[in-house]
């Protein structure tokens, strides 16, 4: 959690710089959601994301230095420096975007979901969405697709209340998402998305399921966006006192109090990850920063594949 | 042996499942029905429904599934019952198929390939008769297949599923039923250029799918009328076989081309702009389109043959260019 809190930390100080440009959506605040959940899989399981994936991407293992690189828009970026914040994609560890169309990636994990089943593979494949994407069409054809044909599909709902700019209340007629999920005759929790053991525990208990034949599952989680939007956002919608109501429940102070009440962790250790995160920040700056740029004759490329029968 | 272009894809079909553990077929109707157009009458029994997949009317959710299963190692024939509908599952084709491949930086391509029925002439209204395909020949990262005859019909499914990206495959509703001689032993054709069913010196018609028979027929005609025509079937509307079409053209020096889909902004267009581009030193006439009215097809069958390209309409262009006048503008 740490690490993906002071990557974007960075990602946003370099986007003042100028460093990162395009849209530049941060997690911070919602990792609790990404990190327990993606913990909870296991490392063949597909995993379709979000525009603001930075989190589920770093927690699957796809380098950091990669993910800075492809904001970076160079080359050595995790998608050649074409897809950018929104669009990270990562072959070795299953990662299949970055979708920045709400409700677009779930098609897609229906599929891989379906592939799985039709190779006989164990696999589960984990969706994430925001709430907004709970009023598109898509998600209800994906929905009623999975529970239809029982497939190996994890519905993971970050609620983080706002569609962008727009509440939840005055965007659904009914508030309550994984009670909708329950009309397809799926399994469907909510789960506090501020706490990554409850997310981690849900995911578990979910993934179990699905991995036994138990069909697509929904989570819901419970959560909150700490930042604007995007680095363009004013935030006119939402009042700082609600802000900071959600920071009073910042996820990663009320992990580590946990973790020192076990005596797990104590401030001394808490400085030694804070170091350690760091350090792999400060890398995969430093990655980004000795990258190259894809020579413009390349413009083409992956418009075809260039092995045809591959 | 004598058979039709629907019983040509059914085949194709068939050979792609047998041959190919990762082959389906998905879509609204393919399985219980039969498929709307009967293409895969009979199959479900053969094969099951795994592998005969009928599906929800999700267009968006089952084409997007045929994405996610190609990336997930299968090789999904989607059947969309008609270009109409593929609307709904524009933010699929669009966004993901044709895209993936690039904004990932080569990571992850689609090997999908998706039938659709299109065309009008068939009295069902605006809303199932259009030729909208050259709204997908539009898109970088797609390949567009117009098969017009049974060895197409037959032989262009093998190779598309070969392909290790989405190719969208046209089937105009009115040749499910035209009948003809096929080898016994029709197999893959190939799926990168234009074919030239017809040399002539005079003029090139220049066209594809279900108007290619009426430009055959116009051929005939103007035969009679000591015209020598050319006429070019496209068959590959994405990446268009740019050389057939100038070399035909340089040797004709005059050229019509024959759409269903509307001129603005059109397919037709496309191809004009790349005739004056790439030859038009050579053109004795400005070229000359032949296209669907610019209205959305009506349903009473004399307004919805004044509305799309017949034969007459070719002929009365051909004979305007050789006159001297042109039969363009308008619209």
């Amino acid at each position: 959690m740490l690490l993906v809190r002071r990557f974007e930390e960075k990602c946003a100080e370099l986007y003042t710089q100028e460093k990162i440009r395009g849209f530049l959506h941060l997690y911070i605040g919602e990792e609790a959601v990404g990190v327990g959940s993606v913990r909870a899989l296991a490392p063949g399981d597909p995993i379709v994301a979000t525009y603001r994936e930075h989190g589920q991407a770093l927690v699957r293992g796809v380098p950091p230095g990669e993910v800075m690189a492809e904001m970076y828009g160079m080359q050595e970026g995790c998608a050649r420096g074409r897809g950018g914040s929104m669009h990270l994609f990562h072959a070795a560890t299953r990662f299949y975007g970055g979708n920045a169309i709400v409700g677009g990636g779930l098609p897609i994990a229906v599929g891989l979901a379906l592939a799985a089943r039709m190779k006989g593979e164990d696999q589960v494949t984990a969706c994430y969405f925001g709430d907004g994407a709970v009023a598109e069409g898509e998600f209800h054809e994906s929905m009623n697709l999975a529970a239809l044909w029982n497939l190996p599909v994890l519905f993971c709902c970050e609620n983080n209340l706002y569609a962008m700019g727009t509440a939840i209340a005055i965007s659904h007629a009914e508030t309550d998402i994984a009670l909708r999920a329950t009309a397809y005759g799926m399994p469907a929790w909510a789960v506090d998305g501020m706490d990554v053991l409850a997310v981690e525990e849900a995911t578990r208990k979910a993934v179990e399921s699905i991995r036994g034949g138990g069909g697509p599952h929904f989570l819901e989680f419970r959560t909150y966006r700490f930042r604007p939007h995007s680095m363009f956002d004013p935030e006119l919608y939402r009042s700082r006192e609600e802000v900071q109501q959600w920071k009073e429940r910042d996820p990663i102070p009320r992990f580590f109090e946990r973790l020192k009440g076990a005596g797990m962790l104590d401030e001394k250790g808490l400085a030694g990850v804070e170091k350690e995160v760091a350090a792999t920040v400060a890398e995969a700056v430093a990655f980004a920063e000795a990258g190259t740029l894809e020579p413009v004759s390349e413009l083409t490329r992956f418009v075809h594949s260039e092995e045809v029968g591959a | 042996m004598k058979t039709t272009y629907r019983e040509a894809i059914r085949q194709a079909i068939r050979e792609a499942i047998l041959k190919d553990d990762r082959v389906f077929l998905m879509g609204e109707d393919v399985g219980h029905y039969g498929g709307c157009y009967a293409v895969s009458k009979g199959l479900l029994e053969e094969f099951g429904p795994e592998r005969i997949r009928d599906t929800p009317l999700s267009e968006s959710g089952f084409t997007g599934a045929g994405i996610g299963a190609a990336l997930g190692g299968m090789r999904p024939i989607v059947e969309i019952m008609s270009v109409n509908f593929s609307l709904l599952a524009l933010d699929q084709i669009v966004n993901n198929a044709a895209t993936l491949l690039h904004m990932s930086g080569g990571a992850f391509n689609v090997p999908l390939v998706i039938r659709m029925a299109t065309g009008g002439g068939r009295q069902v209204a605006a809303q199932h008769s259009r030729s909208l395909e050259g709204w997908y020949a539009h898109i970088p990262g797609l390949r567009i297949l117009a098969p017009a005859t049974l060895e197409d019909a037959r032989g262009m499914l093998g190779p598309a599923l070969a392909d290790p990206d989405p190719v969208l495959i046209f089937e105009h509703v009115l040749l499910y039923n035209m009948e003809g001689e096929l080898a016994e032993d029709a197999g893959p054709v190939p799926i990168d250029g234009a074919a030239i069913r017809r040399e002539g010196s005079d003029v090139s018609l220049i066209t594809y799918g279900g108007s290619l028979q009426k430009a055959m027929d116009a051929a005939i005609r103007l035969e009679e009328d000591g015209v020598s025509v050319e006429v070019i079937d496209l068959r590959v509307l994405r990446p268009l076989d740019d050389r057939t079409i100038l070399e035909s053209v340089a040797r004709t020096r005059r050229a019509v081309i024959i759409d269903e889909g509307w001129r603005s902004g059109s397919l037709s267009a496309e191809i004009s702009a790349r005739i004056m581009e790439g030859a038009f030193y050579e053109l004795d006439a400005p070229v000359a389109r032949v296209c669907g009215a610019e209205v959305p097809t009506p349903y009473a069958r004399h307004l919805e043959e004044a509305a799309l390209p017949q034969v007459a309409d070719i002929v009365a262009a051909v004979g305007a260019l050789l006159s001297g006048g042109t039969e363009g503008g308008g619209n």
